[in-house]
């Protein structure tokens, strides 16, 4: 390595890019996780189509899967990336945007045939110039053929042959970046244990493609990040997905209750249903249901019937919830809804990510139907905030809607693992007195009623949608409704005991307040910090707690001389605030891409805002 | 267990019951409310689910655990409902509208399930809550408010739908009959699966006399089967018809008649798995044939509660995995040991210094 032109940086973004049947979802994790091992920290964006195969090589069917990893706290998966693989021309026209001024490419030669090129929609066979990527450092290799000619005398057919491409470019990466290959090998020696032709050609072809690296070295520099410095502990990386999961399975056996999930498959929320349908080990019951209402009406029966009940959804089907989440606020249920919110309205764009469904979590329903709505910030934190939720359902009758988005699923970072005994306690609300037990009888302060259900011997009661007196009984009466109807919203309002003041990251006070909630913190954090450094007196404001809003958020804004509300949606969370908060200016900075923010977007947006 | 001794008593509810008087309901509750006294589990394990409609408010006047639902989706609340814990006796409540038209789909899917639950069918073939609409099981033709020049399309038979969807249990009885009312919903607690009775039920409101003609007792005995399990199909005031097969099709035979013996009548299976009998005798009826009731389909098939209960059974005894302490270090995991300055994940706002 003595000779080999060595670049240390502090962090690096990569973005693998190929049709959908590349592989590249695999190899991008592959990369993450072997960099995260060596102890960088890590953020990654899988960004996919929605159809499984799109026609091959076309811009549509384009996958692509981008990691920034650094010595220092990674927050975002970059704005753009430093180095691009481009298995085909289609990946090369689908990401010229994402690419950093001046960065590398580095692609398969092989497959900028004629026809692919044709197949993007290039007009020219200059396909760089067409994109305007001349004065980037492109790396042309013939991987395809480095890959046939490796793999000659394994006996394989053509297609399985080709299948190990992406193995190249991955080997072809780790050298780039010095990541040695053993963590892989032993992923591919465990995958594919029954199969040892697939474990051997995949490994010689990662190997070829780290030693092709190594004996190019004349044309390209290798890159030293060096570990970040974290935390002592035992990481894993995890996504949002697997978090919400895993919250809510602590949740259940910290509240020593059984986990129902009750659910039906929707992108991108299915991840959650496939990880606890794993769990039948931890006695989880999964049930995928016939559709989205029998995901969620299952639910509230197994929550009647004394379980943890859950459903998870995504925007489309938290629509189809609505009148059952109805039933749930009026039968004050424990229930916790999880939606992992992706680009609408309707189908909107299934693999993307948005923040467009604040409003109906908050108001999407018939009647005045308060629901205790909760945030995710990160992938990790993903589990604390399922945990969350299961605990306010739990201890105060009430149905909490979880919201995450696509971005935050799919997404992942290291995580350092907490114990289960650290996390916070959670007691049921379970009946204990049946001489005094009354369906609707409550806690005079936190307003929660008690919970007992079939099975408890002499707590025999009724509940149901219909509005009721306090021992379960239909009730038309006018005050009674009005009355019940201010309940349940205090109720909700209640739960504020169980929220964390609102803290500042940066100051307490002065020029402008970053304000956002949920999946964009990282990128926000990230341009505050940026901000920060370049001397502007800028903090953020970032909330996980909906409804209801933290006790002194009033405080918070008060110190400020300007607050910028930065979502991804048209506005709907600083209309919100100049409802619940009134008497501020509400600045907004929007945009509704199927996109996360940018860093760079977001700087220009509240420099803009510090000049006015 | 130890056997419970409980009266009808036991099972009715403080709350005053408001159906119209003459409503077919008093009868069926009636009939529920025996059928579950004399089953000898213990009161609290009795579950009843509704939907909406007349029929849905049946829960508020059982003193049993009660949960009035929301249109259509009682069988899928009370499937999470069992699926929570297996050990209850979950009955279902729906009417026709109920069942098979909003909850359709859940109707099908529990019965495909085969999920323990009894599902209790009220077909009065009329929306009766909402006043007198047409219903999925009301007659091509049908007068209603929304129907006043006829409907334009056919009606579900329910036990076609239970048979097309694989049901293991299918019985139908009259409001006004408490004696195969209790005998088929007592077969239907004992079924380890989605067991689903018919009843077919007259509003008095709005659509009075629909089942007249099957129930009149000037011609009950020529108009009604009553099945029973190894019993040959006789039917008529002196059991002098039966049903024969012929040419894959049942027919209305006389006893005497061309030489036809008791020994020509077919002898009704419920237990018999292939359905096609129980499909001819579900979809029989006037005036060619008389309409069959009792128990039509009984056979036996895994349940899906106690699937899903022995599926996690089975894993955990060979589980390497035994808490979530476990699973958070499963797999690839890393140390991290080395002088840290703290990224604090786990905080709620970890960049609060930010100076």
């Amino acid at each position: 390595m003595k000779d080999a032109k060595v670049i240390q940086l502090e962090e690096v973004a990569i973005r693998f890019s190929g049709d959908s049947g590349d592989g590249m979802q695999l190899t991008g994790t592959l990369f993450s996780d072997a960099t995260a091992f060596l102890g960088n920290d890590i953020s990654t964006f899988p960004d996919y189509p929605s159809e499984i195969r799109a026609p091959q090589g076309t811009v549509g069917g384009v996958s692509g899967f981008q990691v920034q990893f650094g010595e220092k706290r990674i927050s975002t998966p970059g704005d753009y990336a430093h180095v691009l693989i481009a298995m085909n021309p289609a990946a090369i026209k689908a990401n010229a945007k994402f690419m950093k001024p001046g960065g590398t490419i580095i692609y398969d030669s092989d497959a900028f045939t004629e026809k692919n090129l044709k197949k993007a929609n290039f007009t020219t066979d200059e396909p760089f110039l067409e994109c305007d990527l001349q004065d980037y450092n492109k790396i042309a290799v013939p991987i395809s053929s480095l890959t046939r000619e490796g793999l000659k005398d394994f006996g394989l057919d053509n297609k399985s042959i080709l299948r190990s491409k992406n193995m190249f470019a991955l080997g072809l990466v780790c050298w780039m970046f010095n990541r040695p290959l053993d963590y892989i090998e032993e992923f591919l020696q465990s995958k594919f244990a029954k199969k040892p032709v697939v474990v051997e050609s995949n490994i010689k072809v990662l190997h070829d493609g780290y030693n092709y690296g190594l004996n190019m070295q004349h044309m390209t520099p290798s890159y030293i990040v060096h570990p970040a410095n974290i935390e002592n502990g035992t990481y894993r990386n995890i996504n949002g997905n697997q978090a919400t999961a895993w919250g809510l399975l602590a949740a259940a056996e910290k509240a020593g209750v059984e986990l129902f999930l009750g659910s039906y498959p929707i992108t991108p929320a299915t991840e959650i249903l496939i990880a606890l349908s794993e769990r039948k080990d931890l006695g989880v019951k999964t049930y995928q249901a016939e559709d989205e209402i029998a995901g969620i009406t299952s639910a509230i029966g197994a929550a009647f019937a004394g379980d943890l009940a859950v459903t998870t959804t995504s925007g489309p089907g938290l629509a189809l919830k609505s009148e059952a989440i109805g039933l749930a606020v009026m039968a004050e249920l424990p229930l916790v809804i999880v939606n992992v919110q992706r680009g609408g309205p309707s189908t909107g764009l299934p693999t993307k990510t948005e923040q467009s469904d604040l409003m109906q979590a908050l108001y999407g329903r018939n009647g005045e139907s308060p629901v205790v709505i909760l945030a995710a910030t990160t992938p990790s934190d993903c589990f604390f905030y399922a945990f969350k939720a299961a605990k306010i359902a739990l201890e105060r009758m009430v149905p909490v809607i979880l919201l995450t988005d696509g971005f935050l699923g799919n997404g992942s970072e290291p995580w350092k693992v907490p114990k289960v005994a650290e996390l916070p306690s959670i007691t049921p609300r379970i009946a204990k007195d049946a001489s005094t037990f009354k369906a609707y009888k409550r806690d005079e302060k936190i307003l929660a009623r008690d919970w007992a259900f079939p099975g408890m011997k002499d707590f025999e009661h009724l509940i149901g949608g219909l509005e009721k007196n306090v021992s379960g009984s239909v009730s038309h009466d006018p005050e009674n409704h009005q009355c019940n109807t201010d309940i349940r919203e205090e109720k909700v309002q209640q739960v504020v005991d169980l929220v964390p003041d609102l803290e500042t990251c940066g100051d307490e006070d002065g020029d402008v307040l970053v304000v956002g909630w949920g999946g964009t913190y990282g990128h926000l954090i990230s341009t505050v910090r940026e901000l920060r450094e370049e001397g502007k007196n800028v903090s953020l404001a970032h909330f996980n707690y909906i409804k209801p809003l933290p006790a002194n958020t009033r405080d918070v804004f008060s110190k400020f001389k300007k607050i910028i509300v930065c979502e991804l949606n048209m506005g709907q969370f600083a209309s919100y605030l100049r409802d619940k908060v009134p008497g501020f200016n509400y600045h907004q900075f929007n945009k509704v891409k199927g996109l996360p923010f940018t860093v760079f977007e977001l700087k220009q947006g509240i420099n803009k805002l510090l000049e006015e | 267990m130890t056997e419970q001794k409980y009266t009808i008593k036991d099972f009715k509810s403080e709350n005053e019951v408001r159906w119209c008087p003459g409503c077919g309901d008093y009868a069926i509750m009636n009939a529920v409310q025996r059928t579950m006294a004399d089953m000898g589990i213990p009161k609290e394990k009795f579950a009843v689910i509704s939907g909406i409609g007349c029929s849905s408010r049946f829960p508020y006047y059982m003193n049993t655990f009660g949960f009035h639902t929301i249109h259509g989706r009682a069988a899928a609340v009370a499937s999470g409902v069992k699926m929570a814990n297996p050990d209850l006796s979950v009955w279902v409540v729906t009417g026709d509208g109920d069942a098979m038209a909003i909850g359709g789909n859940h109707f099908i899917h529990t019965i495909r399930r085969n999920m323990d639950l009894n599902i209790v069918l009220f077909n009065n073939r009329i929306y009766g809550l909402t006043k007198g609409q047409y219903s999925p099981t009301s007659d091509r033709g049908f007068r209603s408010k929304t129907s006043p020049f006829g409907t334009i399309e056919d009606p579900f038979v329910p036990g076609q739908l239970v048979v097309g969807a694989k049901g293991t249990f299918f019985a139908r009885t009259i409001d006004g009959n408490l004696k195969v009312s209790q005998s088929v919903f007592q077969q239907a607690a004992a079924h380890k699966g989605a067991s689903v009775v018919e009843v077919l039920q007259n509003c008095v409101i709005y659509n009075n006399g629909v089942h007249k003609a099957i129930t009149d007792p000037e011609h009950r005995a020529d108009r009604q089967l009553i099945l029973e399990q190894g019993k040959p199909m006789l039917f008529g005031a002196e059991n002098e018809k039966g049903l024969i097969m012929e040419n894959g099709r049942l027919k209305v035979v006389k006893i005497g008649k061309n030489g036809i013996t008791e020994n020509d009548i077919l002898v009704h299976d419920a237990t018999d798995s292939d359905p096609s009998v129980h499909l001819s005798l579900i979809s029989m009826g006037l005036p060619d044939f008389p309409a069959a009731f009792g128990v039509i389909r009984n056979v036996d098939s895994p349940a899906y509660d106690t699937e899903m209960e022995n599926q996690i059974k089975q894993v955990q005894q060979k589980r390497k995995i035994t808490c979530v302490d476990d699973l958070l270090v499963s797999g690839n995991t890393w140390e991290v040991t080395g002088n840290g300055n703290g990224n604090g994940k786990t905080e709620e706002c970890p960049d609060k210094k930010l100076k």
